[in-house]
């Protein structure tokens, strides 16, 4: 395409290709997230595209199939919604393809084998809409995901993108967008929650001194469970690119830098495809839109260090170097990349940028609570039943998030304990689930809204291992730099570790306690300050656990390997070898229909023996 | 795979625009080879003017970077949380009690390299073991044997 010279071009082709799209024009969406990908998603929609022509579908109808970004209900995955009566087909096979387009498509009749259930009522939901997981759901910054091919900028612009960039280029000043963002109570997503709008003018005052700066997108999601930010760069990237121009334009910066892991490849392809359309389109580049506003966007690639998704150690990444933090002051706002001052805001404060403008501060302002404003998004994760990615209002509970979103607990198992915020934050137990989810609430019970990881544990997880599990973790991805994380995270593992192998000592509460102060007292960055949080918080609502570990000698989640014993219930065990064939510490013996038994001596604890064991004839003590 | 100069010399001249490029130009050099061949960080410490002590330290700084080639096939267990609190361990300790190798290492035949990763955010499905870029989701120890039976039997030919 050609470049569009000014904004009246830019208005002439979105009316253009507005009144050229019917929006009662019937489309399949297939979820093209990577979740649903995994799932064959794939398979299913070439099967849409072969078996509307081969139905003779488009003959009559003229069907689009649509390759979205993710849904978010990836518990459910393949996805597939056929707009715009939004009906919703969960776990779609290709073989399921021929009779949609015969019932649904051509017959206007429900697939009803194809409905979600509602697990609680038992009622099968036709719209998407309806079902439980989407409908306590406020969706702003995933509104589109389910809507829009994230390859196709037109698709975008279409249903109103880069019009607040076009509003903002024509008649706002780059001090209104500041006060505009300031005013909308907008905080850094990335999880720390400091206002955007300050931290945009704080750059701004320094990019006027030292004539020039960057700003960064954020995209290094590193907290294992957490994967909306590769949600929104997969299914909207041009939200974020809008989002980061209209920063550029506030803070007088021309040069941006997006930081992405390299473990998302397909956020990493869509993101490139939309700053090439952006480019072509002239709404990146030089002289935007003829407005003379100059910013160019380039893409980084995480080379796989979690503690490149702090600051200071991502710009030293940026900059080709080992991604080692540094001390703070000076921050980012003053002197951050190669010394210059930049501003970096996470993937998801980059996207709500737009719909600020777009809808206004005070619009925004309304949602959520007195102090946290708009929406979150989580990954509700674990031992969940509708596992996927929920955005809601700040401030609605844990336990709405859990129970009425994520439809609670699988087989009917007891709800233990929701890790928020990844190895940083910390774990609640069932006492606050009532906790209301925003940025204060969280961090007085010791948890922290982070980076939106929701993990849930349920009865059968050890709340120790847990905690070791997070220490390993923090350990393993500390840089190395300053000693209180490099061996205070050592020391802790090393002591969760003689914990779990039942080899605990009275005094190791207090000492954990101990170190844990003094890695978060005196860490250089935040991947040290936060480490011991998973700690802390298990220690202060489960010390039971801890407990049972260190005197009882037992695991009572029958989780850690130095505690536990296998053993055959001889009632149960009618000799039917399979254990045995399977172990490959040859630990159990027996014959053809007599009863197996394990000896506990060679039992490398493995589990298999009780995974394949039909009979339930396979106890852990 | 035979390492030729002249090709890694090619990514690093496409590669080195503008500063910080050392790590987009290892990363292309690790995506073609697998690995970082010790001419990868000479080549790259000689054109981009950065001492090698310097391309060495980024090389093992990151977990993207291996100096060691990596066998014919990789399996990632994902070690997220969701794969963690779903199974994830058993998976890993049974591949590594098959292979005879722990994870991080390469067998002796060079047919397989065990790595972990932290999170492939695709936590519905855990836990998450892929194969050469193939995923397979909700592992069991069942399924972790049939998996490697399948890799071992398309190398013999079965």
């Amino acid at each position: 395409m050609n470049r569009l010279q000014s904004i009246m071009e830019f208005q002439n082709w979105q009316t253009t290709m507005a009144a050229a799209s019917d929006p009662n024009r019937p489309f399949i969406t297939v979820c093209g997230g990577t979740g649903c990908r995994v799932y064959g998603s794939e398979k299913v929609w070439e099967a849409f595209r072969t078996e509307l022509v081969r139905q003779g579908a488009n003959a009559t109808l003229d069907y689009d199939v649509k390759v979205t970004g993710c849904h978010g209900f990836c518990e459910r995955g393949p996805l597939v919604v056929i707009r715009p009566q939004g009906i919703f087909y969960s776990h779609v096979k290709a073989g399921d393809v021929p009779e949609i387009v015969s019932e649904t498509i051509l017959g206007n009749k429900i697939v009803e084998r194809l409905l979600y259930v509602d697990p609680l009522s038992g009622a099968k939901i036709e719209h998407e809409q309806d079902v439980p997981f989407y409908k306590h759901q406020k969706r702003l910054i995933l509104d589109q995901n389910g809507n829009l091919d994230p390859a196709q900028i037109d698709e975008y612009i279409v249903c109103g993108g880069y019009a607040s960039l076009t509003k903002v280029l024509t008649s706002w000043a780059p001090e209104q967008v500041i006060s505009a963002v300031k005013a909308s109570g907008l905080r850094g997503r990335g999880g720390a929650g400091f206002s955007t709008g300050v931290k945009w003018e704080l750059c701004c005052e320094n990019v006027k001194k030292a004539g020039m700066g960057y700003i960064i997108c954020n995209s290094d999601e590193g907290d294992p469970g957490a994967y909306m930010d590769r949600s929104v760069m997969e299914g909207n990237p041009h939200s974020v690119i809008e989002g980061m121009i209209i920063g550029a334009y506030a803070m007088g910066i021309h040069q941006g830098f997006v930081y992405i892991r390299a473990e998302y490849p397909l956020a990493v392809k869509n993101l490139r495809i939309a700053i090439r359309q952006a480019e072509a389109a002239g709404l990146l580049g030089k002289d935007i839109l003829g407005s003379g506003f100059d910013f160019s966007l380039n893409v980084r690639l995480g080379a796989g260090a979690f503690v490149c998704g702090e600051e200071t150690a991502l710009m030293a990444s940026i900059e080709g170097r080992i991604g080692e933090p540094h001390p703070r002051p000076p921050y980012p706002a003053e002197a951050g990349l190669w010394g210059k001052p930049t501003n970096i805001n996470n993937v998801k404060t980059w996207a709500a940028v737009p719909i600020i403008i777009n809808k206004g501060a005070d619009w925004y302002a309304q949602i959520g609570t007195e102090k946290s404003k708009g929406t979150l998004i989580f990954s509700v994760v674990g031992k969940i039943n509708n596992t996927g990615l929920v955005e809601v209002p700040m401030g609605v509970s844990l336990r709405q998030l859990i129970f009425d979103i994520g439809g609670g607990i699988p087989k009917g198992k007891a709800f233990k304990a929701a890790q928020i915020g990844g190895p940083s934050g910390g774990c609640l137990p069932a006492e606050h689930l009532d906790v209301p989810m925003d940025y204060e609430s969280l961090s007085s019970l010791g948890a922290i809204v982070g980076s939106g990881g929701l993990v849930v544990a349920d009865e059968d997880t050890c709340m120790v291992d847990f905690a070791r599990y997070f220490m390993n973790f923090t350990q393993e991805e500390s840089c190395g730099k300053c000693v209180p994380c490099r061996i205070g995270t050592k020391a802790m593992l090393a002591t969760l570790e003689r914990i779990c192998a039942g080899d605990g000592k009275p005094s190791d509460i207090d000492y954990l306690l101990e170190l844990a102060q003094m890695v978060k007292n005196s860490s250089l960055c935040g991947l040290g300050q936060t480490a011991p949080n998973p700690v802390l918080t298990t220690i202060r609502y489960f010390r039971e656990e801890y407990e049972a570990h260190i005197f009882d000698k037992t695991c009572p989640a029958k989780v850690c390997k130095g505690l536990i014993t296998y053993s055959i219930i001889s009632e149960n065990c009618n000799g039917c070898m399979v254990c045995l064939r399977e172990c490959t510490s040859n630990a159990i013996t027996g014959a053809k229909r007599e009863v197996h038994s394990i000896n506990s001596e060679l039992c490398s604890k493995c589990g298999v023996c009780k995974e394949v064991c039909k009979f339930d004839a396979v106890a852990v003590n | 795979m035979e390492v030729s100069v002249s090709e890694i010399n090619d990514i690093i001249n496409r590669e080195a625009v503008g500063d910080g490029s050392l790590i987009a130009a290892l990363e292309e050099i690790q995506e073609r080879y697998r690995y970082l061949p010790p001419e990868a960080l000479i080549l790259a410490s000689e054109r981009l003017g950065i001492p090698l002590s310097q391309a060495y330290s980024v090389a093992t700084f990151y977990n993207a970077f291996s100096l060691k080639p990596k066998g014919k096939h990789c399996l990632h267990v994902c070690m997220g949380t969701a794969c963690h609190v779903r199974g994830s361990p058993q998976v890993l300790n049974r591949l590594e009690s098959k292979l005879g190798i722990k994870a991080g290492e390469t067998t002796r035949d060079h047919l397989f390299t065990l790595e972990t990763v932290n999170c492939l955010g695709a936590c519905a499905l855990g836990p998450i073991v892929v194969t050469d870029e193939e995923y397979s989701g909700q592992m069991t120890i069942q399924k972790t044997d049939r998996l490697l039976k399948t890799i071992l039997r398309a190398e013999a030919g079965l």
